[in-house]
């Protein structure tokens, strides 16, 4: 399996042979802020395109198909669209805080983005409370959408904001509580160990039954943290308009627009890193023949395809059910998701200690 | 009938009484309120279904002419109540009998400016605040000067009238706040996704928790009545498509049915069952646009598109016989427009094949679902007694126990002849009012089954007068629109235009009966409870 360590290493020592160190780091954060960006919006654009050609083959329609072969450039067009639109300024808005908040969501979810393990040696940072950091730093986009609604000065991005406030909050616990569990099974916080613990056999087989208790609590919990369908409360366009971002116009609602689609990528990230070996190829013991012809796809494509596949599944969620009602979703959580994470953890690490994972 | 009016003639000798289509009782104003109190609660009585208030004016009289039906003995009477003062006109208020009584009245002081001592309510229902004179007055200056169009913002209130009758019987106006002064009050709508065209809800919210609303309509108001009493009886047909456009086919039949009656005109057996079919396609298409609509307000878009698979069928087979998808203008005085297209009846069997499959695909998709039997069920409870109070027909009466289908109380053209079932559920809630409309949808299946192979042949449109001019009287005749009840009041001077014409349409009732089921509910309950009345703006406003 190809490491990208080498080429990040080659990158380093060319530009310290010739440069001094103060340049080459900053030379290097420079291009890897470039490169970050860059895979940001083409993710944003491909999952745009992807969540409208998955949503119509669910309604009996052909989705995108004018722009580009199969639509593909539909989204570049439409984001070219959203960049060239008047950002439109209200009277009797707090006009910072109402310029700041899509600044601080689209920060939350770049952030986030730094520690995926997008290949084998592909990653930003790499350190020891990885997941922790994740964690942390995704809290950062709720103060976002509480601050848009907030500094709106508009009754329904009021409501909007709140219902996001206490959606978010609650289901935080849970995604927490799912993650603490499977951080019990690998014994590190760092990114990095949790893949290379996930080299024989991954997690959801390893850890079986509590594993896959908290790999279903995550799902539920991370489709409600991305606030999309059945969670989209917050921006129930029927009943709120649209929620939070009703006042944004122009990039600013198209930050919000990204963050949420980015969102769904680092949330089926965060699952395929902790449930699926990250970028780890399917491994079986045992079978040496099978492991050796997986390890030939390149390992970006292994997280990228598994990233993509369980937001497919996320997608399709929101494409079937209805919406939940506010009082409904936090008795979802507060009654029947929490007591079964704090349950599944007792389990996980009676488990551990018993040596009952494979 | 004759009992009814001895019984009312001994209770209340002033009472004169008018044999009609249902038997006119003329009171004078004082003992209104008495006589409307005994005909409700009077056990053999038992009134207890208000169908509508038709203001009128009779050059040297204002007045109503109240029509009331028993849901228990099915018998039917009218009330006509007038008042000679023309300048301050001013009638009793029943609005603490009937629930809808008051919204009712308020449509009649819009339009007529009767004033209705008690009514806690008294603003105008359809025209602005400012709008100067009564339009409906047969003395109403129409000159564009009086009302010239607004260029600046329609100016709002926060305050109603009431007008109290004192002890010494004099009447006072006293300004009541429409909610209370510290209310947190979103405005939900007119421009609003789910409020199904531009409808307006003032929501006094508590959090997500509602505690009043103040439905605000007139957006869409045509003054549709007004306009139909200056155009000869054949051209005001082409106004019933424009009021529930989702389904006209039921609305243009029952104008029709009106004029037929009062000019006496004998149409063709082919017509009929023409008439019938095109009103039960219309109404599968209805009820399928509902379940759509109504499942993307609860936030499963997908579910529209596979409403809307049938609905586009239906549509096809009415462009090819009617040559329009939504404005049909199809029936006319004497039978239809034209005759039905050759592939009607394969069309048609084509159709019939495939619902069956789609409601099987409905339940698995929607009505089964956890989430969606979590929103819906215990959602918006509407009782029996509510119901008939708030004149809530159609599939959401039926949803709360009342047989109120016109199809089975007065059966009218062929339905007598036809089998099929009334659904009735007991529920009340939306849960209820979804799943009545999506086993009528099998019902009217059944029916044009039953007529499908049996078309007579025939003329499809009798010989009717170039120039139609109904006798003097008044008619009242009631269809089951796809909604709910839909009635026409006809009054006839002997001209060849209406002297009145009256739309009782079934969505302000619903509309009407949000307030009253949604209180104490969350936001998003507002939303599935207006879905599931499934009430339509232009209708409400005409």
């Amino acid at each position: 399996m190809f490491d990208f360590s080498l080429l990040t290493n080659w990158i380093h020592e060319l530009l310290s042979s010739f440069m001094p160190e103060w340049l080459t780091v900053t030379t290097e954060c420079v291009l890897i802020g470039v490169c970050l960006l860059l895979a940001y919006a083409l993710l944003a654009l491909f999952y745009i395109w992807f969540e409208r050609k998955v949503c119509a083959a669910f309604q009996c329609r052909l989705g995108p198909n004018r722009v580009g072969p199969m639509g593909l450039l539909q989204s570049f067009a439409d984001m070219f669209k959203i960049l060239i639109k008047e950002l439109i300024s209200l009277k009797h808005t707090d006009k910072f805080l109402f310029a700041l908040a899509p600044y601080l969501v689209i920060l939350a979810s770049m952030l986030a983005f730094a520690v995926l393990p997008w290949g084998n040696g592909l990653q930003i940072i790499n350190f020891n409370i990885g997941i922790f950091f994740l964690i942390a730093v995704s809290s950062i986009g709720v103060l976002g959408i509480l601050l848009a609604g907030w500094s709106s000065n508009n009754k329904f991005t009021l409501i909007g904001a709140l219902r996001s406030g206490s959606q978010m909050v609650s289901y935080e616990l849970s995604i927490g509580l799912s993650v603490i569990t499977m951080v019990c099974l690998a014994g590190s916080m760092s990114v990095t160990e949790i893949v290379a613990k996930q080299q024989d056999l991954w997690f959801i087989f390893s850890g079986h039954i509590p594993a896959i208790i908290a790999f279903i609590i995550y799902l539920i919990a991370g489709t409600a943290e991305t606030n999309r369908g059945p969670f989209d409360l917050p921006e129930a366009e029927s009943e709120l308009t649209a929620g939070y971002h009703t006042e944004y116009s122009g990039i600013h609602f198209g930050f919000f627009y990204l963050a949420e689609y980015l969102n769904l990528f680092i949330v089926a990230g965060v699952a395929t890193l902790l449930f699926f070996g990250g970028w780890m190829p399917l491994h079986f013991p045992g079978w040496d023949a099978f492991n050796h012809v997986m390890d030939y796809i390149p390992s970006v494509v292994w997280f990228i395809g598994k990233a993509v596949a369980l937001s497919f599944v996320i997608i399709w969620f929101k494409w079937t059910f209805p919406r939940l009602r506010i009082d409904q979703m936090l008795s979802l959580e507060w009654k029947y998701l929490l007591p079964i994470n704090l349950f599944n953890l007792v389990l996980m690490v009676l488990v551990i200690v018993y040596g009952l994972h494979f | 009938m004759a009992d009814i009016q001895e019984k009312i003639a001994k209770l209340f000798p002033d009472a004169t009484f008018e044999q009609g289509d249902t038997l006119l009782v003329n009171i004078p104003d004082e003992k209104w309120h008495n006589l409307a109190r005994t005909l409700r609660d009077d056990a053999d009585l038992s009134f207890d279904f208000l169908v509508t208030i038709v203001g009128m004016d009779w050059k040297e009289t204002l007045g109503c002419i109240y029509y009331l039906t028993s849901t228990r003995n099915n018998a039917k009477i009218s009330v006509k109540v007038t008042t000679a003062d023309r300048s301050n006109p001013m009638l009793h208020s029943i609005s603490d009998l009937w629930a809808i009584a008051g919204i009712f009245e308020r449509e009649v002081y819009d339009y007529f400016g009767i004033v209705f001592i008690g009514n806690p309510d008294m603003r105008r229902l359809f025209l602005s605040i400012d709008w100067k004179g009564y339009p409906l007055r047969k003395d109403y200056d129409e000159s564009p000067e009086t009302n010239p169009v607004p260029t600046d913002n329609e100016r709002q209130s926060d305050y109603t009238d009431t007008y109290v009758e004192l002890e010494d019987g004099k009447v006072e106006k006293r300004e009541t706040r429409v909610f209370e002064a510290d209310d947190f009050v979103v405005n939900i709508g007119p421009q609003h996704p789910a409020t199904h065209g531009v409808l307006r809800f003032r929501t006094a919210v508590d959090g997500e928790t509602i505690k009043k609303i103040d439905v605000y309509m007139g957006y869409i108001h045509r003054g549709i009545e007004k306009i139909c009493e200056k155009l000869t009886y054949p051209q005001t047909l082409h106004f019933m498509d424009r009021l529930d456009y989702f389904s006209a086919h039921p609305y243009h039949h029952c104008l029709c049915m009106t004029i037929e009656q009062a000019a006496g005109i004998e149409i063709s057996r082919r017509a009929q069952v023409i008439r019938v079919l095109m009103d039960e396609l219309s109404r599968i298409a209805s009820h399928c646009l509902f379940m759509g609509t109504f499942c993307m307000d609860l936030g499963a878009t997908t579910m529209l598109f596979y409403t809307l698979r049938v609905r586009e069928q239906i549509l096809d087979i009415m462009e090819k016989t009617c040559g329009a998808r939504m404005t049909f203008n199809y029936e006319c005085i004497g039978g239809v427009m034209q005759d039905l297209h050759p592939d009607f009846v394969s069309d048609v069997k084509a159709l019939l094949a495939v619902i069956p499959k789609n409601i099987k695909e409905y339940n698995q998709i929607f009505t089964g679902n956890i989430i969606a039997k979590n929103r819906m069920e215990g959602v918006g409870v509407l009782s029996r007694e509510d119901a008939i109070s708030w004149a809530v027909t159609g599939p959401s009466g039926r949803a709360s126990g009342w047989a109120c289908d016109v199809r089975k109380t007065d059966p009218y053209s062929i339905y007598g002849e036809l089998e099929f079932d009334e659904v009735i559920r007991h529920e009340g809630d939306s849960m209820a009012r979804f799943k009545v409309r999506l086993d009528e949808i099998t019902q009217s299946a059944r029916i044009i089954e039953q007529l499908i192979d049996n078309i007579p042949d025939g003329e499809y449109c009798v010989k009717v007068p170039k120039v139609l001019k109904l006798p003097v009287g008044h008619w009242f005749r009631k269809v089951e629109g796809c909604r709910g009840t839909f009635g026409i009041f006809l009054e006839s001077d002997g001209a060849t235009s209406p002297y009145r014409l009256k739309i009782v349409p079934p969505s302000l009732p619903a509309a009407a009966v949000v307030d009253h089921i949604t209180s104490g509910n969350k936001i998003a309950d507002l939303i599935t409870i207006g879905g599931s009345l499934d009430y339509i703006v232009p209708d409400m406003d005409r």
